[in-house]
């Protein structure tokens, strides 16, 4: 057995099922072993959407998405995807290949220094020196990516250690790690004194960040919300950890997010602030956080505490074991009052939109989309305006949002579909994206009829890097500077050209019957609506 | 502003140093000096690390500094919470004016003088990094021609090691 052959066995060991990517030289010994082993390989068109697939791949199964590239410009290219995951705390297992070990930093062909590149946007690193660490490695990397505050791990192995004979391989039980062991309990006395604090509390609030959906602590919240009645908020990363319709739930926070939501917020008393990271666009200005109330601030990461607002209580732990602690203590809090005060709010701060009515009107359309799709479907917003859109309008039943939120990767949607996809078959799944962001990952479309994954794309088409343009209209006075995205396809043919069925909506009155067809089959599909150039998020 | 050395166990690997050197230029902290060697356990390095910043950012050192998986243990001291020393070579070139001098300013600041020539000294001093700031000092109107610091090294007070 050689070292591609035990890192496949390590693949299965972690119950792998599909491995994203692009074979070159130097990883080849890895593609060639997988051929005996029943993993699923996808390739991929370029490197970056293997790592947003894996990440789609993760987000659906709550395990570490694996992808597999090669070398030097193979793994440079997989960084942002990497980068992306990061800063939404996704766990990926990212494996390239390297040159032979005799000639690393003898800048040799398709050399990159890649450990050292990505040093800032992974949780950890390896470069594989010896052929019988890596069972110990792989064991390690899975159990880092996919505990405590989760994240990419990168595990770069030379070629001549795929290639080497391996002694024994046995994949270990356990792990033995003197530096790494995250607090994923509560600490008891924090708990209390939030319970003491909540009893207080005549207008508290939850404001839920990704850190709930990651710790599958949605029900918890659920629960703890319902029990007290505690009005719940969250950020992009965190919608989808409440039913957007559920009656404790008032929406996105942030500069983009529902004014309701955010005087919700500010005008608390206490506030829950949970798996969240208080980042500039969802906390704009942290002082109106902190100011005049009780912040509690529950992170599975103890530097996020503190970092951008200090809490009044700081509380390290996983969401879902701090939320059925919190239900274990025993007070009253009383909020109905609130609850009526929030409605008000919504009812009267909804932002009022006037649509043209020669265009599809995006937020109508997002909301009826959603409102048609599966109820555990899988919705993956991309980024500008269409990802605005998607957040405030979208509604979650008892499905998945997902979107590159903390770095705002164009192109994220279609590849992370993918991803979704081959992990739940049986889940609808809708990547949604402006015309900029289509054209980033639109490569991925032979990906999608290659491997028989029926992905449904929806292209919301106004000819402009929409969210760009509209910065440019309030900050340039409409001094429009490369935003204009005439010269791109016509999706008719270009679909065409894939064979993907294609479908064409120009305003509302079609609206319900052509979503209908739209999601009719479990089938790759595009649907392009023509919007307004001109509409503003 | 204020001043905190930072006692940093780490696991004695290659690239540990470039990533705790990359924490703290990605995340603008400063760098007032850093020092590593190993410790009695092979496996095991100390970087003696002195920094400074605000409330907020002395804090994040640390917590930054615990989130690296190749940091086994962190501990952060004012400098009155630990025993603190650096050492200094310095070259300085004399003539038979200030020989009398130097050898003074040496002798009352218990510096050694480790190396001679016709025309230049090798000094030696390890000291506090205050004191060796002011033996420097000293040296305002001699002619330096060279100078090496090895930056801060500490341990915690033996006190701390009785609660």
């Amino acid at each position: 057995m050689n070292g591609a052959d035990a890192i496949i066995k390590c693949l299965e060991a972690e119950k792998v099922d599909v491995v994203f990517g692009y074979p070159g030289v130097a990883i080849c010994p890895f593609y060639n072993s997988i051929l005996e082993s029943d993993i699923r390989t996808i390739l991929i068109r370029t490197e970056q959407n293997a790592a947003h697939a894996a990440s789609g791949v993760s987000r659906l199964t709550g395990r570490p998405g694996v992808c597999a590239v090669t070398s030097g410009p193979g793994a440079t290219n997989v960084i942002t995807g990497i980068a992306t995951a990061f800063a939404d705390s996704i766990p990926l297992i990212c494996i390239t290949g390297q040159v032979d070990s005799s000639l690393l930093g003898s800048d040799v062909f398709q050399e990159a220094d890649i450990t050292g590149a990505v040093e800032s946007f992974v949780k950890y690193s390896y470069l594989v020196k010896d052929v019988n660490d890596i069972p110990r490695i792989f064991k390690e990397a899975f159990h880092i990516a996919n505990t405590g505050r989760k994240g990419p791990v990168l595990i770069d192995v030379p070629i001549d250690v795929q290639n080497a004979q391996i002694k024994q391989f046995k994949y270990p039980e356990t792990i033995s790690m003197r530096t790494y062991k995250p607090t994923v309990k509560g600490n008891a006395a924090q708990i209390k004194k939030v319970a003491r604090e909540l009893a207080k509390a005549k207008k508290p609030i939850i404001c839920a960040g990704g850190g709930v959906i990651l710790s599958e602590a949605e029900d918890e919240l659920r629960m703890f919300a319902e029990k007290h009645g505690i009005p719940v908020v969250s950020t992009m990363m965190g919608i989808g950890s409440m039913p957007t319709r559920h009656p404790l739930y008032f929406g996105m926070v942030g500069n983009n997010g529902k004014a309701y939501a955010n005087r919700a917020m500010n005008e608390s008393d206490l506030l829950i602030m949970v798996g969240a990271r208080v980042a500039d666009r969802a906390v704009s200005q942290p002082d109106l956080i902190t100011r005049d109330k009780v912040l509690v601030h529950i992170d599975v990461d103890p530097a996020e505490i503190g970092k951008n607002a200090g809490p009044t209580i700081p509380l390290v732990g996983d969401a879902d074991n701090i939320f059925l602690d919190l239900m274990k203590e025993d007070f009253n809090c009383e909020a109905e009052e609130l609850v009526e005060t929030l409605n008000g709010y919504r009812d009267t701060m909804e932002k009022k939109r006037t649509p043209n009515p020669e265009f599809v009107d995006p937020a109508a359309f997002i909301t009826r989309l959603s409102e048609k799709m599966q109820d555990n479907g899988v919705y993956v917003a991309d980024v500008g305006q269409n990802q605005i859109w998607s957040c405030g309008y979208h509604v979650v039943k008892n499905g998945k949002f997902m979107t590159s939120g903390g770095m705002g990767t164009m192109g994220y949607s279609i590849p992370a579909a993918m991803g979704a996809k081959v992990a739940a078959p049986d889940r609808q799944v809708i990547a949604v994206c402006g015309d900029g962001s289509f054209q980033m990952s639109m490569m991925e479309l032979a990906t999608m009829q290659q491997h028989n994954v029926p992905v449904k794309i929806v292209v919301l088409k106004n000819n402009y890097l929409g969210m760009v343009r509209q910065y440019q209209h309030f900050t340039y006075k409409d001094n429009y500077s490369v935003v204009d995205l005439s010269g791109s396809p016509d999706l008719e043919k270009l679909s065409a050209a894939y064979g993907i069925d294609f479908l064409r909506l120009y305003d509302m009155e079609k609206c319900d019957e052509v979503i209908d067809a739209f999601l009719k089959e479990d089938k790759s599909m595009i649907l392009e609506c023509i919007i307004d150039p001109m509409d503003l998020v | 502003m204020k001043k905190r050395i930072y006692s940093v166990l780490v696991e004695n690997r290659a690239g540990v140093l470039g990533k705790v050197v990359g924490l703290f230029s990605r995340r603008c902290f400063n760098i007032d000096s850093l020092v590593v060697g190993e410790t009695e356990d092979p496996s095991v390095s100390r970087m003696t690390i002195v920094s400074s910043g605000d409330e907020r950012t002395i804090e994040q050192i640390e917590k930054q500094l615990n989130k690296k998986l190749d940091v086994i243990k962190v501990k952060t001291f004012h400098e009155k919470q630990c025993f603190n020393r650096e050492l200094l070579l310095i070259k300085v070139k004399y003539n038979k004016n200030n020989r009398r001098d130097i050898m003074e300013i040496c002798e009352s600041m218990k510096a050694e003088i480790v190396d001679v020539s016709k025309h230049y000294m090798l000094i030696e001093l390890c000291d506090t990094p205050e004191r060796i700031n002011a033996f420097m000092t000293l040296f305002a109107s001699i002619s330096i021609v060279e100078v090496a610091r090895t930056g801060t090294v500490a341990l915690s007070m033996c006190k701390e090691n009785e609660d």
